[in-house]
């Protein structure tokens, strides 16, 4: 049975579907190249933003919010003229997204630049980046910055200024005064007295500690305090000169003191599930009494819906000396943040305005609504909401000289080793000297 | 019919636009990312030529040896998981249940259907110890055991993806090798009793070589989705602790996008080429000597 016959004889009509193949082809191809190139046509080009797009983390709510308010108040004229857009991703999937977005050209006008200082500094190698510093001078605006929060992202950004100092950090231990109180425990001044006051805590059933190992970085951040309190505050940045080891005997002591805290349970059951929020909670909600954090943990402090212990309760220490150590506890690890940059391609006059207005203003606005302590100056009087703020506003203004954190002068990858495996640090899968290896390993394979 | 069919111009007609298709999104990039093997550099300083430096290092990374390792230990466990479990619900649903079997094989089929991101929340709750303590560890305390950490420790962290992956999938293998045994005709059976095989015997000598060639696709299913784990890995442990739980897609994915390093990327994903393809070689030839003797 014939299912199909051709109406055209097959053999007179070669030169036809030649032609009708080559057309076929080519229509293929054709659609598949416009599909192919429809994907980079949004980014590719350098018209003028539409928005003021901010790409940020979910977890961090405090700079969101406070430009949200600005976009109301202050800065409503900029906003006007380009509508503030926020998008947020996981700060686990922050650097995959800004290398996608900048291998398509397609960044975002402001955007957090990445998890580890090092992405930023590729970004902006690659002329991504807006030079903050010119641009900042052309708007009459650099005076606008703290020179403390300058000098902090000149250290880790090699010279340059890369990001606005949206927040101004410096960390220490929050501790629960009322806990330590009732519980006979005093505010540790060093490394043994902190010790022991967590094996009295734990002894009286209250759990020492409150941290994040799914982060990771809370862990890890204990290692540096002990490293720059022990060997000084240059300890890390002889590690990233090739001068110093992590698996030097000097440094692995930091890790095992960290481990021994885990150890002896002292960071509560599990410690490798527990996520930023629920720490903070277990803190705030007086079920644990210290709580290694940042100072951009007071917006959450002087927030009397999470802060069951109440701001008054709550105590702020600088990370305790180590004995015979070489560092002092004026020397605060200092940061600003999450890195917030800007595209070099769409800094027009409508994103000036914006930068400019939020110079003058994030300062006063964030310190008001968030209890947020930016490394922009305050232009308003601003009465600070409770006494742990002023004490870290003091310590930040007394603060001699500042010390960099355990990840911030290593790779992407050497900063993602260096976390996922912090949690297994506490909880005894991984032993000190393994951790310093395989840090160190990724370390050297950058 | 057979003369359109019988000439080559016609045929590159049919072929040739879905070749096309084929070979721009399939080969193409197959190529491109063994080209990428060859160079370092990510998508925003480009790429530069690097010899045969990634092959090297791949065979000095003690991270790809600790990947392969948990790839193929996972692989083995997983797939004898899924295909012993699900060849004991399908004799259950033949020979037990019967006709009575639909609302069972129902059930158990239905975690196939649930996202694999829920089921590894739904086991993260089910075996997590802090910030709640969830059921598994209540149960283990009302029987007065300590509490587990189930996620602290690679092994046990191993454990529990192995239970929720043979729990997630078992239900598709006993529909499938159900399918190869109800095709055994009554009978053969019929006069395998009558010659007395009975219980074991009957299932060893006559339902075992009779649903050999099912059993055998099952196994080639398995094994090449099981070398292949991304989703339920992601979605449970994230790898850890540490690098614990990290299989070989995992670490390629963490390579390329989260370190941005395209090129030892690519030859990491070529290496889970190479294992996939002498794995199915293997699969495919034990199944073709042993189809024979049947």
């Amino acid at each position: 049975m014939i299912l199909w016959e051709s109406p055209v004889p097959l053999r007179t009509s070669r030169a036809r579907r030649a032609r009708l193949s080559l057309l076929t082809a080519g229509t293929a191809s054709l659609a598949l190249l416009a599909t192919a190139c429809g994907g980079s046509g949004s980014g590719g080009t350098a018209a003028a933003p539409e928005n003021f797009d901010y790409l940020s983390v979910t977890e961090n709510t405090t700079v969101k919010a406070a430009l949200t308010g600005m976009s109301k108040g202050a800065c409503k004229a900029a906003n006007d003229a380009l509508p503030l857009k926020v998008e947020t991703v996981p700060q686990a999937s922050l650097d995959q997204k800004l290398q996608l977005l900048a291998g398509q050209d397609a960044l975002p006008v402001q955007f957090a630049a990445g998890n580890a200082p090092a992405l930023t500094q590729e970004l902006a190698g690659s002329g991504k980046v807006a030079d903050l510093e010119a641009k900042l001078k052309e708007l009459g605006v650099l005076d606008q910055l703290q020179p403390a929060a300058v000098s902090t992202i000149k250290a880790l950004y090699g010279g340059e200024l890369r990001v606005l100092p949206y927040e101004y950090n410096i960390e220490g231990v929050f501790y629960n005064k009322k806990l330590f109180a009732d519980n006979g425990v005093k505010a540790p001044g060093t490394w043994t007295e902190l010790v022991a006051a967590a094996a009295k805590l734990d002894a009286k059933g209250v759990q020492p500690f409150s941290a994040s190992g799914q982060q990771g970085w809370p862990i890890t951040r204990l290692i540096s305090g002990y490293l720059y309190r022990s060997l000084g505050p240059d300890a890390l940045q002889k590690v990233a000169d090739g001068k110093a080891k992590l698996t030097d005997p000097a440094y692995v002591k930091a890790a095992r003191e960290i481990a021994a805290l885990g150890k002896k349970g002292y960071f509560g059951k599990g410690v490798g599930s527990i996520d930023y929020d629920t720490a903070m909670n277990q803190f705030l909600t007086g079920k644990a009494a210290m709580f290694y954090m940042g100072s951009w943990a007071l917006a959450n402090i002087s927030d009397g819906k999470q802060n069951k212990i109440g701001a008054a309760d709550t105590g702020f220490l600088p990370f305790p000396a180590v004995e015979g150590g070489k560092g002092s506890v004026d020397q605060y690890p200092s940061n600003v943040g999450l890195g917030i940059t800007l595209a070099s391609k769409s800094f027009d006059k409508k994103t000036g305005d914006w930068v400019s207005c939020i110079a003058r203003n994030y300062g006063s606005t964030a310190l008001k609504d968030q209890g947020a302590i930016s490394g922009f100056k305050v232009n308003a009087e601003v009465e600070d909401a409770n006494e742990v703020t002023t004490q870290v506003r003091d310590t930040i203004s007394a603060s001699k000289r500042n010390v960099l954190w355990f990840e911030a002068l290593f790779s992407t990858k050497a900063t993602t080793v260096s976390q996922q495996n912090a949690a297994g640090l506490v909880s005894g899968s991984t032993s000190p000297e393994k951790f310093m290896q395989t840090v160190q390993d990724a370390l050297a394979a950058q | 019919m057979h003369r359109v069919l019988g000439d080559r111009r016609a045929i590159a007609i049919l072929l040739g636009p879905a070749l096309l298709v084929y070979s721009l999104i399939m080969l193409v990039p197959m190529v491109w990312s063994l080209g990428y093997s060859f160079t370092k550099g990510n998508t925003i300083n480009g790429f530069t030529g690097n010899g045969v430096a990634n092959f090297s290092r791949l065979l000095d990374d003690p991270a790809v040896r600790d990947a392969l390792w948990f790839t193929l230990k996972y692989a083995a466990v997983v797939t004898a998981g899924q295909v012993i479990a699900g060849y004991l619900l399908a004799l259950l649903y033949v020979f037990f249940l019967r006709r009575a079997s639909a609302l069972i094989r129902t059930l158990v089929f239905f975690p196939v259907v649930l996202p694999t991101v829920a089921v590894g929340l739904l086991f993260q709750k089910f075996f997590q110890v802090a910030p709640q303590t969830g059921p598994v560890n209540s149960l283990l305390n009302a029987l007065g055991f300590e509490s587990v950490d189930f996620f602290g420790s690679a092994g046990s962290a191993f454990w529990v993806l192995i239970v929720m992956d043979i729990w997630r999938s078992m239900g598709f293998y006993a529909v499938l090798l159900f399918a190869g045994l109800v095709d055994i005709p009554d009978e053969v059976l019929e006069s395998a009793r009558l010659d007395g095989a009975t219980g074991l015997a009957l299932i060893r000598r006559i339902v075992l070589p009779l649903s050999l060639p099912v059993l055998m696709s099952s196994l080639v299913f398995s094994i090449n989705g099981t070398l292949k784990v991304f989703d339920s890995i992601v979605a449970l442990t994230n790898g850890g602790p540490g690098t614990g739980t990290t299989p070989l897609t995992l670490y390629m994915f963490q390579t390329s996008f989260t370190y941005s390093d395209y090129g030892y990327g690519s030859t990491i994903a070529l290496l889970l080429t190479v294992v996939c393809l002498m794995v199915s070689l293997v699969v495919y030839r034990v199944s073709r000597r042993d189809l024979t003797e049947g």
